[in-house]
């Protein structure tokens, strides 16, 4: 009885979960302890990205001592016009331009992996197809609809959707995308490279949007450790002290 | 050395208040593991207390800057992450301990005559600190900070005539907005905590006054040697003190793994939309409490008239302040009350989890369901506590205290 109660109440949040509805999610498989990922994703962000979106909270100056970049390649390389090294990653574009050529401003994206989720951005940076209806002529499986153009499809290759029929308990019919297929040929080799593009990106972001978690993960075992032999003293004392408690 | 203590305990009693709470101070020796969860929650209390003066130091309490503040602290101050994770996570620690610590009161019975006022300032000391976490929740100012808050104030406009300008008196503004976040800072880092500080000596004085409960629930003050000191009693200080300092470190051990590697806690301690900046023009999808205060809320959504929600949420908190005199038990401790009461604190457990678990979710007719059935059991534990405590039949309490 007590087993089956716990159950069902541990259940609870997955079942809402599953009763979401959305794309289910890819693993973006992030690591932000991988340094080489990290620049690499700093250069994409930096060459791709940043033209619309800021990372209005992270520092050039923070980026070049974490991801272990000399501050000389940081400048000639990841800042843009006349930038300081201590200034944070904005960008020139106005918010009344922006809203007139996309509908909506880029986000900046400081926190975005900590709001959405990495999984989520390495899915969306996945699942560009081509829909003609779209303004960009592209649509998103997980942002339906979004304003946002296929940034990197040069690198990824376009990708076109295959749609199934399926019948719901009233009988209706509805097409709805199975999958998404490339268009033309691509090879095996270029599909590898964009995963791992993306997924550096991903990682990147996720490393934005809380630079201190390298120092965090590696100051906190330090500190249990730390904790654990002075408890092991500690408890030493109890035990004497309370040897006469009968 | 002693000549200091002579000069001092001339002027001031300091010798008197040392062997009246620490020193003389004569506790049970049973006490089990339950029993760590108070020097727990002073130790989560003086957490808060050092964390917040030094987030004070660079939060803003500015609806323009609040939100970039709280990052600047991230990134930009020294160790500042670390003491904004202390803070974040002491803060869903705090209620962890507390709750633990209620529900061990409500296990062996230590809300019974002659600790009533120990309860009933211990619940004031919950009430100030719901009041405390939910100020301190808005300062972040992202999108679940200023939503939550909004639909927790709203609230307020469901009570009848004055509902309205009350809410609009809190809030200080039509929706929350710079001048909620000025005040809202003010009462968290000055008022509450002068409060709440307050009510936790009061707590301590009326619990050594009348002495410790105990799992056994004997009183150990019946039963004393020749000296006067209660045969099953033990100094606080030495024996507590060094127990407690074992517990807090394992404790502490505990609360670095959570704040070192997972002070978001799947989104229970720091939601993802809080990582969003407030936005009054954008409603967020969920708007759900932090997770401590979503068994009320549950029970608010689970009545479908939202002024007798408002009151049945409030009815709920209200219910615990009452148990002193609904408990009629000739026994104080579970291990010797009868199965109705085993059965109805076992259901009451439950109930309370799963209304906590239902408040996180999105209400759908299935899930309402539940949290009505979870509502009325949460209820039926106190309605029917006078008559399930008199007419069941109890083991007798032993003479002393035992120590398994």
């Amino acid at each position: 009885m007590r087993k089956s109660l716990l159950f069902f109440v541990l259940m609870l949040p997955s079942l809402a979960l599953a009763s979401g509805g959305t794309v289910p999610l890819m693993n973006a498989n992030t690591d932000v302890s991988d340094n080489a990922s990290l620049q690499s994703g700093a250069k994409t962000f930096v060459n791709y990205c940043m033209g619309c979106h800021s990372l209005h909270f992270m520092r050039y100056q923070r980026l070049a001592k974490d991801l272990d970049i000399p501050e000389d390649l940081v400048k000639e390389n990841l800042i843009v016009g006349d930038k300081k090294i201590g200034e944070t990653m904005t960008i020139a574009m106005q918010k009344g331009d922006a809203v007139k050529w996309f509908g909506v401003q880029p986000p900046d994206l400081s926190l975005t992996a900590r709001s959405r989720g990495s999984d989520w951005i390495y899915t969306y940076l996945m699942t560009f197809y081509v829909d003609e209806s779209r303004p960009t002529g592209m649509n998103n499986l997980v942002f339906k609809d979004v304003g946002m153009p296929h940034v990197l499809w040069e690198l990824q290759g376009l990708q076109k959707p295959v749609y199934e029929t399926i019948t719901d308990s009233e009988g209706n019919e509805h097409h709805v995308i199975e999958r998404l297929e490339p268009v033309g040929e691509v090879s095996q080799a270029q599909q590898t490279e964009y995963r791992r593009t993306v997924r550096d990106l991903v990682n990147f972001l996720e490393y934005a949007g809380e630079p201190a978690q390298l120092q965090r993960k590696s100051l906190g075992w330090k500190v249990m450790l730390f904790l654990f032999f002075f408890f092991l003293v500690a408890y030493a004392l109890k035990k004497e002290y309370w040897k006469d408690v009968h | 050395m002693n000549s200091l203590i002579n000069w001092i305990d001339a002027r001031f009693p300091l010798m008197s208040l040392w062997n009246d709470h620490m020193g003389q101070y004569y506790a049970p020796k049973n006490f089990n593991f339950w029993y760590y969860f108070g020097v727990f929650s002073l130790v989560v209390l003086v957490i808060q207390i050092l964390t917040g003066i030094f987030l004070t130091m660079n939060y803003k309490p500015d609806a323009q800057t609040a939100f970039a503040s709280v990052e600047y602290i991230m990134r930009d101050v020294d160790y500042g992450w670390l003491i904004r994770y202390m803070h974040s996570t002491g803060a869903s620690f705090f209620f962890i301990v507390v709750y633990i610590h209620m529900f061990r009161g409500l296990m062996y019975g230590s809300y019974r005559k002659p600790r009533e006022l120990v309860w009933l300032i211990g619940m004031a000391i919950y009430l100030s600190l719901m009041g405390e976490a939910f100020m301190g929740y808005l300062l972040p100012w992202g999108q679940m900070s200023f939503w939550g808050a909004q639909v927790i104030i709203s609230l307020f406009g469901a009570l009848p005539i004055v509902g309205e300008d009350l809410s609009l008196w809190i809030r200080g503004d039509y929706v929350i907005a710079d001048a909620t976040l000025n005040r809202f800072f003010a009462l968290h880092v000055v008022a509450l905590p002068i409060v709440i500080l307050g009510l936790v000596v009061l707590h301590i004085i009326a619990l050594h006054e009348v002495g410790s409960n105990n799992p056994d629930g004997v009183e150990i003050k019946k039963k004393k040697d020749e000296n006067g000191k209660p045969l099953d009693g033990i100094p606080f200080h030495p024996y507590y003190s060094v127990k407690d300092m074992a517990g807090v470190i394992a404790f502490l051990i505990v609360f670095a793994g959570v704040m070192f590697y997972i002070p978001e806690m799947g989104g229970y301690f720091l939601e993802a939309a809080n990582f969003v900046p407030a936005d009054p023009l954008k409603t967020p999808a969920h708007i759900a409490p932090v997770w401590y205060f979503t068994p009320f809320y549950a029970i608010l959504r689970a009545v479908p008239d939202k002024l007798i929600g408002v009151v049945a949420m409030g009815g709920a908190i209200f219910c615990l302040f009452l148990l002193p005199w609904l408990d009629r038990s000739p026994v104080k401790s579970i291990r010797y009350k009868g199965p109705l009461s085993k059965i109805a604190l076992f259901l009451f457990a439950i109930s309370f989890i799963t209304l906590g678990v239902l408040g996180l979710l999105p209400a759908t007719p299935m899930l309402t369901l539940v949290a009505r059935i979870a509502s009325v059991i949460y209820f039926a534990f106190f309605i029917l506590m006078p008559i399930y405590t008199s007419i069941e039949s109890t083991k007798p309490e032993p003479e002393r205290v035992t120590m398994k």
